[in-house]
């Protein structure tokens, strides 16, 4: 059994065909393998939220997912959301709240703020504090993030 | 308005409003430059294999397998990198007695700590360096392991150290005034607690990583590191890797947070950049989540036995403690382990009116990970301590806490001035804080909802710190011991061809926005556009020589440094504009990117003026020698640190069934005079007060009695997260410095600091009623229930 | 870290998967949101996985016999999203939004959480109260055990190596069920410190009770039951289950002595059933 497969998916709209060693993670795929570094690694055990993409229309883990996983699936990453304007309200107001610092903790956080404007999720504190509560910044104190979302949903920003 | 403007209200001047960060929306879109973004041709990866013992000697060591497993292109040990490193010493002359074993980047015969770099492997990728780790043979012999620094201070204890003849790194005392008299005078209520500051790091998400190149040709080393201090980390490179200074660049794009994490000498950067120059190709060391654990220094780990007298009139008599703290195996390199302990001594009590105070310190080794600076050095300790004391005895005499802080806390007045421990304090405005702070968090309405929920057997608690932070230090920090760390900042500003600016800095950025302050310093008081600054910070190569970000320092001094720069380069302009004019300077301004009358109308763009001097100099006058670049340094000279000070106020509620603290609101008033761009300040101490109740209630590196870190994952170490923590509310008062011209001050580690006594005393206020307290951080479910004597 | 190298084989049938697991010494890659970080980590190093994720007919939620049956791919979030579940089992709707978080709940599945076996995870304990029976099946057949009888020990369960958790069925609750369910941790999402799953008839002649993250497998209370089944479940029988509570063998961790998860077994039942009683 060959330690290494080909995979065929498309990434941010690209389609991409690769042979990957099977242990390799997602994210680890996309930056070392694609070059799309805005995902980040930061525990590598599926707790701090920095690699959340979205892999067929869900946000995931991407270091709890292999690459060999995705052969066949639509990933979109922070790259891809930027480059599809999707996420230019939430980006726009990112900014505008100062709602990242280092900017680490960014690219995933972004893709469980989306996931959760997109659903339709309220503007409720509480309720965009939970939705976002596996997702860790150690910079902001988490209130401009709330706010940012807060004012995507309330429709208090112009991108 | 009388005179002309100043670089604080001209109209283009952009200190004091808020602007959004441009790094931020560069971050959003994925587009960050950290070092693990970097590939590079040749790269190769280290990885690490640790000690799983807290003491031990290695007795054998066989890298045989290793060596031939596959992608393997080297392993190292200890002792194959002794003849290429030279060891480093944790001591600075300023901290007499201090002493510190030499270090080795990777253990050479004993481990005294679990995580210990024991060998490297260097590899084609990181996972096969991992998959030959795993094949090196290593034969220990288990040693005793000492945990608790009590027991390590014991005269028969075992000794770390053969050529020490204790555990005791360090030791220091103050004694002010006549303590035990005071003590002893009729009619003062003393109160006395033992505190535990339990072990916490700072868990940056980007965790430590490094990428080493080195050319052999030039004999040049360029260390990509994602840190906080370029040019100390030049000199450490430099002087243990035997190069040439200036042949080491180090080089800090985007930095994934660092608190303090990403200051110091680590083993395992230091094995990597060495095996770069050993093996002439990159080589990349990325940390794991776990290696994090074990390897980034520490912070706190104090056990502190404290008293306080105080009067029947609420006025602090005397203040007395004993603090023990246990730092790992050596001192840190080169910022020492013993600053945190020497800040409990130099911090307590310093808000406060106190003539009679006695304080010991004692550093000592153990083995556990390194403890060293981390975001607000000492001051949680400090706080906690001297504000807990004040409101235990302000319930014991029946006084509300806020009235004794009003009794006791240093008149706004009063500065210049010292404190008990000597520190030299000027500009605080202590009472105008706390009076904002009551206002803001309507103390009275809170106090009768407290009393209310009470009866209804729900246990609310308000507890508060006035405090003070370290900011902006003089070189009476670290460079008067010796240590290679710069305490003055440079800044350079040139008019590009284009009337852009370019500006470069030695201060770093790390998120907290160093670079949008500096442009909008530099744009404000030279008079372009901010879109006109491009900033260059983080590269020892093309920024001028500084000390880098910490201590609260980045706004403070290397954006005073931008502004003597900033009208350095105005005034040339001037001189040039006057020439070509034909006016004088002093009739003459830039604003919005034009040289202008004084009255603001428009005499030629600073395009004009640029291209003029740059193409077509023949235009101008022979003697002319135009500069249209400018660099000024800059450092705090008449006191050792610019303090700031704070009120902060935490309402809790203890569910007394389960023991879990829930923080309901949180309020901070902060004086670090002027501020500069309140959207950043702000969420640097919202940020550094969720820091603050991360360590209150939820942080603590957990280690077993034979020195096995029991919780080094992110699963089990506990990071504050969004759903658990409140809204902060922040008001500032303003006191300029007079320092500087800027009037800044440092506002990074505030909330850190303060926040943890706040919530400590919001906690004991909950418990009072039931008889219950507790001094001991993070204040678990567990520890409240025990508290509580529920379990 | 990187998880060490392993075979890798996507199963796209069942039968395939099975044949895999007879075949190697694998272990089953479901949502892979605990194997996953446990392999990251170097805890486990299987030697080669079997993909159930594109195995046709795994996941997916019906009603059957007043049986509600979930297959064992079935993630969270759909059973979150499962308007069958809300109806027919509500005590997982209730529970669902407490474990982990979206993103974990959008990869993980019941069946593989059923398999682990994690002492501090909610599902085991959500089936013992529900009395569910696991769906088990290798190459030589079929069988089914009951939750009671699945949850043996620390990450230990009946399921033979070669057997893949198919599917968990559910007796389909009365519209009249009484649910309770409480967890006690310090940060939303994540595993508790200790928590209860209660159901009952609405006349509480019957009363099922279960805890999880306070011994080494979620655990029924069956002294706590008998405690409270078949009285009007007032503060004096509440007090005599709470007392039964010692038929546990709790197990401490570094956060709460054994002593502690005692008590806090104790909160979570008061509160798991002012939920049944409200």
């Amino acid at each position: 059994m060959s330690k290494m497969q080909s995979v065929s998916l498309t990434v941010n709209g690209e389609a991409v065909t690769a042979t990957v060693s099977v242990r390799k993670h997602l994210v680890d795929f996309l930056r070392e393998d694609l070059g799309l570094t805005g995902s980040h690694v930061g525990c590598e055990h599926g707790v701090c939220g920095a690699c959340t993409l979205e892999v067929n229309g869900a946000m995931v883990r991407g270091c709890l997912m292999l690459a060999v996983q995705a052969d066949g699936a639509t990933v979109t990453t922070v790259e891809g959301l930027a480059d599809s304007g999707r996420s230019d309200a939430i980006r726009a107001a990112f900014a505008e709240r100062n709602a990242l610092q280092c900017g680490y903790c960014t690219p995933g956080m972004l893709a469980s703020a989306l996931e959760y404007v997109e659903a339709g999720g309220t503007a409720d504190r509480d309720a965009i504090r939970a939705h976002l509560s596996g997702n860790y910044c150690r910079c902001t104190g988490y209130q401009s993030i709330v706010e940012a979302i807060s004012d995507v949903i309330s429709g208090e920003v112009d991108a | 308005m009388t005179g002309p403007l100043t670089i604080f209200d001209k109209p283009n001047s952009y200190i004091g409003k808020t602007v959004p960060r441009p790094d931020a929306r560069r971050l959003a879109e994925g587009r960050g430059r950290f070092v693990d973004d970097k590939q590079l041709p040749r790269m190769v990866h280290a990885a690490f294999l640790r000690s799983p013992y807290a003491h031990a000697k290695i007795t054998k060591l066989d890298a045989s397998d290793a060596a031939t497993s596959a992608g393997v292109v080297a392993v190292f040990t200890g002792a194959d990198l002794v003849p290429h490193v030279e060891p480093y010493v944790g001591v600075l002359t300023h901290l007499a007695g201090l002493r510190s074993p030499p270090q080795h980047p990777i253990a050479v015969d004993r481990v005294r700590w679990q995580g210990e770099p024991v060998a490297m492997v260097v590899a084609t990728s990181r996972a096969a360096a991992e998959d030959a780790a795993e094949k090196i043979i290593v034969d220990y012999e288990e040693l005793p392991a000492l945990t608790d620094p009590e027991a390590a201070l014991a005269p028969d204890a075992p000794r770390l150290h053969a050529e020490f003849d204790s555990n005791l790194a360090w030791e220091r005392t103050v004694d002010v005034g006549d303590v035990d008299a005071a003590f002893q005078l009729d009619g003062v209520t003393t109160v006395e607690r033992e505190f535990r500051f339990g072990r916490h790091t700072g868990v940056t998400l980007e965790a430590r990583t490094a990428l080493a190149e080195y050319d052999p040709a030039e004999d040049r080393l360029t260390f990509h590191y994602s840190g906080q201090a370029p040019h100390m980390m030049q000199f450490i490179f430099a002087k243990h890797l035997g190069l040439p200074e200036e042949n080491v660049r180090i080089v800090a794009e985007d930095v994934g947070g660092s608190f303090g994490i990403k200051i110091h000498t680590y083993g395992d950067e230091v094995a990597t950049a060495a095996a770069a120059k050993l093996l002439k190709r990159p080589v990349k060391f990325v940390a794991d989540r776990n290696e994090s654990f074990v390897s980034d220094i520490h912070a706190r780990d104090h056990i502190i036995r404290a008293r306080m007298a105080v009067t029947g009139e609420g006025m602090i008599a005397a203040l007395e403690f004993d603090d023990i703290t246990g730092i790992g195996p050596y001192s840190m390199y080169p910022r020492t382990s013993a600053i945190e302990a020497n800040q409990v001594l130099n911090l307590t009590g310093a808000p406060y009116e106190i003539e009679n105070y006695r304080a010991r310190a004692r550093v000592v080794f153990q083995n556990k990970n390194m403890m060293c600076q981390y975001r607000a050095v000492g001051h949680p300790i400090a706080m906690a301590v001297c504000d807990g004391l004040l409101e235990d005895a302000a319930a014991a005499i029946g006084m509300d806490p806020v009235e004794m802080r009003r009794r006791n806390l240093m008149g706004d007045d009063s500065y210049p001035r010292a404190s008990a421990a000597g520190m030299k304090l000027d500009d605080l405005s202590h009472h105008k804080a706390i009076v904002k702070l009551t206002e803001l968090m309507g103390y009275d309405a809170l106090r009768d909802d407290q009393a209310k929920l009470r009866d209804a057997g729900v246990y609310r608690g308000i507890g508060f710190c006035s405090m003070v932070e370290v900011t902006n230090p003089s070189p009476m920090f670290y460079g008067v011991g010796g240590a290679p760390i710069a305490s003055q900042d440079g800044a350079t500003v040139r008019l590009d061809a284009g009337g852009g600016l370019q500006i470069a800095s030695s201060v770093t950025e790390q998120g907290q926005g160093t670079n949008t302050i500096l442009a909008q310093i530099a744009a404000g008081v030279f008079g372009v556009d901010i879109d006109r600054v491009r900033v260059k910070t983080g590269d020892t190569e093309a920024t001028p020589y500084g000390g880098g970000t910490w201590a609260s320092r980045g706004a403070g001094i290397g954006g005073e440094a931008m502004l003597q720069a900033a009208v350095a380069l105005k005034d040339q302009v001037l001189e040039v504009a006057a020439a070509i004019l034909q006016s004088s300077p002093d009739k003459l301004d830039i604003r919005d990117g034009h040289v202008t009358d004084l009255d603001g109308a428009e005499r030629m763009s600073l395009m004009d003026l640029a291209r003029t001097v740059y193409y077509r100099g023949n235009e101008l006058p022979p003697d002319l020698k135009p500069e249209l670049i400018a660099t000024r340094h800059y450092r705090v000279t008449e006191f050792p640190f610019v303090f700031t000070n704070g009120a902060m106020a935490a309402h809790v509620e203890v569910d007394t069934e389960t023991g879990i603290v829930r923080v309901l609101d949180f309020w901070a008033v902060e004086d670090c005079g002027r501020v500069l761009n309140p959207l950043l300040v702000d969420e640097q101490i919202r940020g550094g007060v969720v820091q603050g109740i991360g360590g209150a209630l939820f942080e603590e590196c957990l280690y077993s009695e034979d020195g096995q870190m029991l919780n080094a994952s992110m699963a089990d170490y506990l990071v504050p997260m969004a759903a658990e923590m409140p809204d902060i509310h922040v008001a500032h008062i303003e006191t300029p410095t007079k320092t500087s011209v800027l009037g800044a001050k440092g506002a990074g580690e505030a909330g850190t600091g303060g926040a943890p006594a706040a919530v400590m005393n919001a906690v004991n206020d909950a418990l009072r009623p039931l008889g219950a307290s507790i001094w001991q951080m993070p204040m678990t479910p567990e520890r409240v229930l025990k508290a509580l004597g529920v379990v | 870290m990187k998880a060490p190298d392993f075979d890798y084989h996507r199963a796209e049938t069942l039968e395939a998967a099975l044949a895999l697991m007879a075949e190697e010494d694998a272990f089953a890659l479901a949502g892979g949101q605990s194997l996953m970080p446990m392999m990251n980590l170097r805890l486990t190093a299987p030697e080669a996985l079997v993909d159930l994720n594109a195995v046709d007919g795994l996941a997916g939620v019906r009603i059957e016999d007043q049986r509600l049956t979930i297959g064992a791919m079935t993630r969270y979030a759909a059973l979150e999203a499962s308007g069958e579940v809300a109806e027919h089992a509500p005590l997982v709707s209730t529970a669902l939004p407490y474990i982990a978080h979206p993103a974990i709940r959008n990869r993980g599945t019941i069946g593989g959480s059923c398999a682990l076996a994690d002492p501090a995870a909610e599902m085991p304990a959500l089936l013992l109260a529900l009395g569910a029976e696991v769906h088990l099946q290798n190459v030589k057949g079929a069988r089914s055990v009951a939750a009671d009888e699945f949850f043996l020990g620390l990450y230990e369960t009946a399921r033979e190596d070669d057997e893949l958790v198919v599917a968990i069925q559910l007796p389909v609750a009365s519209k009249r069920q009484r649910i309770g369910f409480h967890e006690i941790t310090r940060r939303h999402g994540d595993y508790a410190m200790a928590g209860c799953a209660i159901v009952a008839t609405e006349d509480l002649s019957e009363v099922r009770i279960a805890f999880f993250a306070v011994s080494d497998r979620a655990v029924r209370a069956r002294a706590a039951e008998a405690a409270l089944a078949g009285t009007s479940g007032g503060k004096a029988e509440l007090e005599n289950a709470v007392a039964a509570l010692s038929e546990i063998d709790f197990a401490g961790d570094m956060n709460a002595s054994t002593h502690t998860k005692r008590h806090l077994a104790g909160v979570a039942l008061r509160r798991a059933w002012a939920e049944v009683m409200a």
